[in-house]
Formats: structure tokens, sequence, C-alpha cells
């Protein structure tokens, strides 16, 4: 199962990314930084006060992800992805920044998806409700940003092989858009 | 008169919570298994097998099915013949969730002041608990841990009673719609039809109580739950929006009399992953 994924590196190169197309399965290993709402909210705060930013989000990865809790001599506790639309309103501001990679669960706004071809990103999908079989693809965590959110606190994460599907291209192409178009008549077979 | 102490209730509440949040019940591995037979897409049969080996791996890594350990909902049937000793039971149903969620390494989700701070209160307390007294000298208590992803899709349609059962399908497929992958499809559907507006939310919960699948209460219902199946199936939206056959695993639907102006329409996604547990003190 799964053997057919193609395997990537983070951070990703423009030429890597551009050459993505929505719906490749893709195995990601490297860097990624897990940030979701209130971090988010953090994020436009600094930069609204011209500060600097915690992480350096130059061709960055962000994985919208609040673990379970660690149990000691463990790496991390479940790691599935939360729901990423409600990080929408914050990522044109980070894009602008630098940010080129997301993952998350479920489809994103109009303005995201402009955000993405303008700046040549990709927006990614791992498997929503799997936290525990994704923790396994964790292999270093540390917290690097906001403590004190607890949950919420901005990790740094060492990932292998770390499942994920292509779901909003360079080129603007929404696979949320396209999948269930594909299935809607309720005859498709592949 | 039976008594029960509530050190009882802590004991169940704080099992129950932990054991929800490691352990996927059978009815919920066989529709997913199921599922997976039916679902015309490739990447949906995949991610379908990582959501069941997720399943299988959960308890034995120690880590939870899912990272978001949910609100605990709390369904607690009181005997009428049952009386409860030792203090507070709302007190001793909150502390059941603290050395649940603590002592199963879960995530505290729930924050204090929804509109101000938002800060968290660090033990997942406080539980939503719905209280019911019944006959008899049982008390059956329900833990479900509720993710946050499928219910911020949760919607209420005061419909007029002239839109009917079209009505209801129409509202019930648009919510399924809407909501795409953001809560971890495949779903399960539920509905509850009928009494006021909170009424019909707390029947379109209790319903995904029910083991998936198990059709409603009489041929009526179950005739509906079928039809909007179909429907929400035809979507395409499939496993976590991806595109596919299957979106959702079943629909519920509980109903009650309603008044004769009214049509109250709730609507309540649960997704893939199903968790509650319940015991009988």
């Amino acid at each position: 199962m799964m053997l057919n994924w193609r395997l990537l590196q983070l951070p990703m190169s423009a030429e890597t990314i551009a050459g993505l197309k929505a719906g490749d399965k893709v195995m990601l290993s490297g860097t990624v930084y897990a940030a979701r709402d209130a971090a988010h909210k953090r994020f436009i705060e600094t930069l609204d006060k011209s500060e600097k930013l915690p992480i350096d989000l130059e061709s960055a990865a962000i994985y919208y992800m609040g673990p379970s809790p660690t149990r000691p001599g463990d790496i991390i506790g479940s790691c599935g992805p939360t729901t990423s639309a409600r990080m929408d309103k914050y990522t044109p501001r980070l894009m602008e920044q630098g940010l080129r990679v997301m993952i998350g669960k479920g489809n994103r706004s109009p303005a995201v998806v402009d955000a993405i071809r303008q700046h040549g990103g990709v927006y990614f999908i791992t498997i929503g409700g799997a936290g525990a079989l994704l923790s396994t693809k964790v292999k270093k965590s540390e917290v690097v940003a906001y403590d004190d959110l607890g949950a919420e606190a901005v990790l740094k994460l060492e990932v292998e092989r770390f499942p994920a599907v292509v779901v909003i291209d360079s080129e603007g192409t929404d696979l949320c858009q396209t999948g269930p178009a594909q299935y809607r008549a309720n005859d498709m077979e592949d | 008169m039976r008594e029960i102490q509530t050190s009882q209730i802590t004991a169940t509440v704080a099992r129950l919570a932990e054991e929800s949040n490691y352990q996927l019940s059978p009815d919920v591995l066989r529709a997913l298994a199921r599922t997976k037979d039916k679902e015309k897409s490739r990447l949906g049969r995949e991610l379908l097998d990582s959501i069941m080996e997720n399943a299988h791996r959960a308890p034995e890594l120690r880590r939870p099915l899912c990272q978001d350990c949910g609100v605990a909902v709390v369904f607690i049937d009181i005997g009428q013949d049952v009386h409860v000793t030792g203090g507070d039971i709302d007190s001793a149903i909150g502390e059941g969730v603290r050395q649940g969620y603590a002592d199963g390494y879960l995530r505290k989700s729930m924050v204090a002041c929804p509109f101000t701070e938002r800060k968290n209160t660090g033990d997942n307390t406080p539980p939503v608990i719905h209280y019911r007294i019944v006959p008899g000298d049982k008390v059956k208590i329900s833990v479900m841990a509720k993710g946050s992803g499928a219910e911020n899709m949760s919607r209420l349609f005061m419909l007029k009673p002239a839109e009917g059962r079209h009505g209801i399908i129409d509202a019930v497929v648009k919510t399924v719609e809407e909501a795409g992958g953001k809560p971890c499809p495949p779903l399960i559907v539920g509905i509850g039809i009928g009494g006021t507006a909170e009424a019909s939310m707390l029947l379109s919960k209790r319903s995904l109580l029910r083991a998936v699948g198990q059709p409603g209460i009489d041929t009526e219902t179950a005739a509906l739950e079928r039809e909007i199946l179909t429907e929400v199936n035809g979507l395409g939206i499939g496993t976590l929006g991806l595109g596919g056959s299957i979106t959702a695993l079943a629909v519920h639907i509980e109903s009650m009399p309603c008044h004769i102006a009214s049509l109250p329409v709730a609507v309540n996604l649960q997704c893939h992953s199903a968790r509650h547990r319940e015991a009988i003190l």
C-alpha cells in the first residue's frame, strides 16, 4: 500500500513545486512547521507591528496541526491535520513572507487559491483523523515558538515519508473541485 | 431505592473517555471496510486503507486515533429508582473527564470565555452533559469525543411545513456539500427532525450514538435515511473530500412531533473517527 507514492524532499524548490499536479500522491521528508489558529493570529500581529517572525518562512512548509500530548519516551502524540480553511484569512499574507507549502485538510478559499497561483505555492492534504498513523512519520519534534499556547505552539518537525496529496497546484487547479466533479455522476471507475 | 456513588460515575466516565479515543468500535470498522469495497476511486480506497490502519495502530502505539480528542459529550440516562449519592453529579462527570483526558494523554481543547481571551481550561472540562430521567434503577453513561472539524459543520434549518420531505433532503444534502472535506468524510450524517430548534439539534447528536448503519425506528424513517444516503453519495465528495463514490457511511434520523407551524431539521455531522463508548451501572 502507498508503494507508488512519489518521494519528495522539503524544503522544495520552485521548480519542484511547479512540476506538481493536483492529484499527485507524495511522501514528504524534511522540515515542516506545525502552526494553527492562535499561532497564525500571532504571526499576523507580529507582521502588523513590523517585527520579525519567530520562524523563517522563506520556502517554508506549514502543517496545520496541534498534537495530542506526548507520552514520556515518545517523539510526539497523535498528529493529524486540522481544517485548513480556518487559516485562510492569514495565508495570503504569509505567502508574501515566503511560505510556499501548506499541509492540512479540507478546501481553501478563492483568495488562497489566487495566492498559491501568484506565488508558485502548493497545498497538500494529508489523512484527516489518522493522527496515530501520521505520528509514526515524525522523527523529531521541538517547540520553536509560542510555548505558552500549549497544543497550539509552533513546532519544528522532521518528517519521513509523510503521506500527502497535491490538492491545489501552482496553476491553481483544485482537487477539492475537480475530484468531486469527476465522481458526481457516480459512474466513474479508475 | 438503589444507590449509586458519584465515585463510580467518575471512574466510568474516565474509562469511557480514554477507551473511546483509542478504540474505534467494531461497527465503525465494519462500515469502513464495507465502504472500501464500494468505493470507485483508487485514491479513496488507499486513504480508507490508511484510516483502517490508523485504527489498528492507535491502541498499540498508545496514541489517540485523532489528535483532536474532542469535546467530551456525556449522555447520561438515570433510572428514576436510582439515588445518586456522594456529591454533585455534574462535578463527578467533570472529574471523570479530567482524569480520563490526563491519564490517556488526550488533547485538551476546551477554552473558557469563548468570545474573549479563549484561555485553555487545561483539563478538557467542562464536558457537555445531557441528562435524561428514565424508568428503572440503572444509570447508562455514553461518552462521545466530538472533534470540531465535524462539529463546526452542524446546521439547523427551521423549514416551512410545506417544504416537507423534499425540503429535508435538500437541507441535508446542502449541508454535506458545503462541508466538503472539512469534517473528514466518509461521514455519519446525524439528523434530528421535529420538536423545537434545540430539541432537533439534540436528536441529531443522539442519532450518532446508534451503531453505524442501524436503520431508524420505522420503515418511513429508514426509507428517508436510504434516500438521503444515496443523494449524499451522489455528491462525489469522497474520502477526505478528494472525490469518490462514497461520502457517507450512514445516515441516522431521529424524529419527534412538532408544532403545526414548524419543521425543524438539524444536521450534525460525524467524522469517520466515530468515537463513543457506553456503560451501564
